[in-house]
């Protein structure tokens, strides 16, 4: 696939344009072409080892990308450690293990980046924490720490932390596959509620039931390619690539 | 036993060879008291002294130990000891304890060495407005703390200097100097007002040990942090220059570091400038801290996980943030007792800056016991005892303190 023009329209939140990245000799990402519209709700799926994590953590740089282009929110990721963090600032991301931070209570946690990079005064970076807690239904464990909650509670707080910088674009990398099945439902009615908002998504999860009520596009991705992207009705029903049927046959049953 | 149960056991019993297909519970079982939960001393002597035969026998024997040696210490330190006395007359007298009168008498000498006797008001003053700050800072839920740490490491040694040291004639003269220069009153007031200046080479005893621990613990703190940090960081040449300060010092004996402090300064920087004698120890033993402290850090700063840095980043904090806020406090929450370990070492390590000249406590203590007017048998173990109970209250104190903010801060954090 060759670099095509970056279009950089206000309606695209997201583009990479032959993402290549390699882990020493390990080719890891091959030329991976995405587009995310503004408001669009895509889930990537694909086999273990198959690059999805590299893939959204070169969206936000938690890894580096060392061909291509990325453009978020029409800024190109450089080096330029300003702009990541600007990018940063935009783009909340949920992480399988949470990475809460276990030193500080839920509403601290909620309120750090609020108040030490966007510079809201306390009381409104508060109140905006309040505000989310109980969109993900937990406003009474505002004042514990971490780890006193549950996983799922857990991976809720962790929303609400990401969403309390006010992203343009929510990343999440298999948020409910550490997490007890009784607990799965809480976290993906959370994302749900989320994506009928409109936020602009990026889910990486196996959770098909989620990827069918709210997903725009389905992207398929195996050996650091993506081989497949569709609507969710035609991606489970009339999957084109070999190795997406293969793939959909071991995981739906 | 309520009707549900009785009536599942009787339809087992009925059938012993066949677990029922169906069953279910009904109502719910009963909250017991745990066994064995009896209390009192008895109770706890039994399980904790005399548990087994091993546990019993190393009671015995600990209580055979203290049976043979109290006696004797008690009579020595408390019974036959002479709390007052003019001179070293009554001390000298066969069968004497401790010489407690002659502490008393030393007291004044031990805490200043010779600081002019009519100023140590200024070293009180110091010391004391250093431990209010020190309580303060150290006080769990304190408010102000950033305020406080700003006076603690501001402020403080900038007045400290000036109260223990005063103002010297070069220091005075340029004060009168620029007063001359701008006519200003409240100058010219301040350089003739002035304390006087108090050379170090009468500066001397506890308070000069207590400086130098408090200078090598404030040092060695943010220098150990920033150390650490630069020997993680990408930078190539920060981390070089961290690893090689680290490895040297770390490589050579303390005492080998003050005397290089003490001979090697002068000759590197011109004479006019060459740091004060007492100046020189002090570099080396807050360099000295610096370095341990950089490595027990690092410890800690590898114990964080990487999610940790992963999830700070992701909400956009910048590095500086990051370690501040998030990583620096789980590190040092971590290396706790490995800091205190340190701030103890330390502590007492500052016992060997009077092999650079330094009149340190415990060098006031061994000057002392040679004083004709109350040499005897029992003066020097009288002076040693009491230095060895000076400095066990300050680290048997800084251990305690350091377990009660471990259980503080491991408080909430547990599933
Ligand atoms: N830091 C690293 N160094 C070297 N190899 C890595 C590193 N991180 C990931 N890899 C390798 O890169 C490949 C892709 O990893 P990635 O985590 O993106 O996979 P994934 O699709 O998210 O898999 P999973 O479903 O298990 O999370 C894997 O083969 C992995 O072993
Ligand atoms: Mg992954």
């Amino acid at each position: 696939m060759s670099a095509q023009a970056l279009s950089a329209s206000p309606d695209v939140a997201i583009e990479m344009r032959d993402v290549h990245k390699w882990y020493g000799r390990f080719h890891v990402l091959k030329g991976v072409d995405l587009d995310v519209a503004r408001g669009e709700r895509i889930v990537v799926c694909g086999p273990s080892g198959s690059g999805k994590s590299t893939l959204i953590r070169c969206v936000n740089r938690l890894e580096t990308h060392q061909r291509g282009r990325i453009l978020v929110n029409g800024l190109e990721l450089t080096d330029d450690q300003k702009r990541i963090e600007a990018i940063r600032r935009d783009t909340g991301m949920v992480f399988q293990h949470f990475n809460l931070f276990p030193h500080l209570t839920v509403l601290e946690n909620c309120t750090l980046s609020p108040i030490w990079t966007l510079r809201l005064p306390q009381k409104e970076a508060e109140a905006r924490a309040m505000y989310f807690l109980e969109r993900v239904r937990i406003p009474e464990q505002a004042h514990k720490y971490p780890l006193q909650l549950s996983g799922g509670q857990q991976q809720r707080v962790a929303i609400a932390r990401a969403l309390c910088m006010a992203p343009k674009v929510m990343l999440f990398d298999e948020p409910t596959s550490a997490l007890d099945p009784e607990m799965v439902k809480e976290v993906l009615d959370t994302m749900v509620s989320l994506a009928k908002e409109g936020m602009t998504m990026i889910c990486v999860t196996h959770e098909m039931g989620f990827a069918r009520e709210v997903a725009d596009r389905v992207a398929f991705i195996d050996r650091g390619e993506i081989l497949e992207v569709d609507k969710p009705e035609a991606f489970f029903l009339r999957p084109q690539h070999e190795r997406t049927k293969l793939f959909l046959s071991q995981i739906l049953r | 036993m309520s009707e549900p149960h009785a009536a599942a056991l009787s339809a087992r019993n009925a059938e012993p060879a066949r677990p029922p297909h169906v069953f279910v519970r009904a109502g719910g079982a009963p909250d017991l008291p745990p066994p064995g939960l009896v209390g009192g001393p008895l109770a706890w002597a039994q399980a904790n002294l005399f548990g087994s035969a091993l546990s019993a026998a190393l009671t015995l024997a600990s209580l055979a130990f203290l049976a043979w040696a109290l006696p004797d210490l008690v009579r020595w330190l408390l019974l036959d000891a002479v709390w007052s006395a003019p001179d070293g007359e009554a001390c000298r007298r066969p069968g004497a304890g401790a010489c407690w009168a002659y502490i008393g008498a030393k007291l004044e000498f031990f805490a200043y060495g010779s600081y002019p006797r009519e100023m140590t008001w200024r070293v009180d003053l110091t010391l004391a407005l250093g431990a209010a700050l020190a309580v303060w800072l150290l006080w769990p839920g304190a408010r102000r703390k950033g305020l406080g740490l700003a006076l603690f490491f501001g402020a403080y040694p900038l007045l400290a200097l000036y109260l223990l040291h005063g103002l010297g004639d070069y220091a005075r003269a340029l004060l009168g100097g620029i007063a001359a220069l701008t006519g200003s009153a409240t100058l010219r007031d301040v350089a003739r007002n002035a304390l006087p200046l108090v050379p170090t080479n009468l500066w001397g005893g506890i308070f000069v040990s207590l400086l130098v621990a408090t200078v090598g613990i404030v040092v060695s703190l943010p220098l150990g942090v920033l150390l650490a940090l630069g020997r993680r960081s990408k930078a190539p040449v920060a981390r070089f220059l961290c690893v090689m300060l680290i490895e040297i010092v770390r490589g050579v004996p303390l005492i080998t570091v003050l005397f290089m402090a003490n001979t090697m300064l002068p000759l590197f920087v011109p004479a006019e400038w060459s740091p004060d004698r007492l100046m020189r120890p002090l570099i080396g033993v807050a360099l000295f801290a610096s370095v341990y402290m950089a490595e027990v850090v690092r410890g800690g700063l590898q114990a964080v996980p990487k999610g940790q840095y992963e999830g700070a980043m992701a909400l956009g904090l910048s590095w500086t943030n990051m370690m501040r806020l998030i990583v620096l406090p789980q590190a040092l929450t971590i290396v706790i007792p490995g800091v205190v370990n340190s701030f103890i070492a330390l502590f007492k390590d500052t016992t060997l800056v009077a092999i650079v000249g330094i009149f340190d406590f415990l060098r006031a203590v061994d000057t002392q016991r040679l004083d004709p007017a109350w040499a005897g048998p029992t003066i020097s173990a009288t002076g040693y005892v009491f230095a060895a109970a000076f400095y066990f209250v300050f680290c048997f104190g800084m251990s305690r303190y350091s377990l009660m903010m471990e259980r503080r801060l491991a408080r909430g954090r547990r599933h």
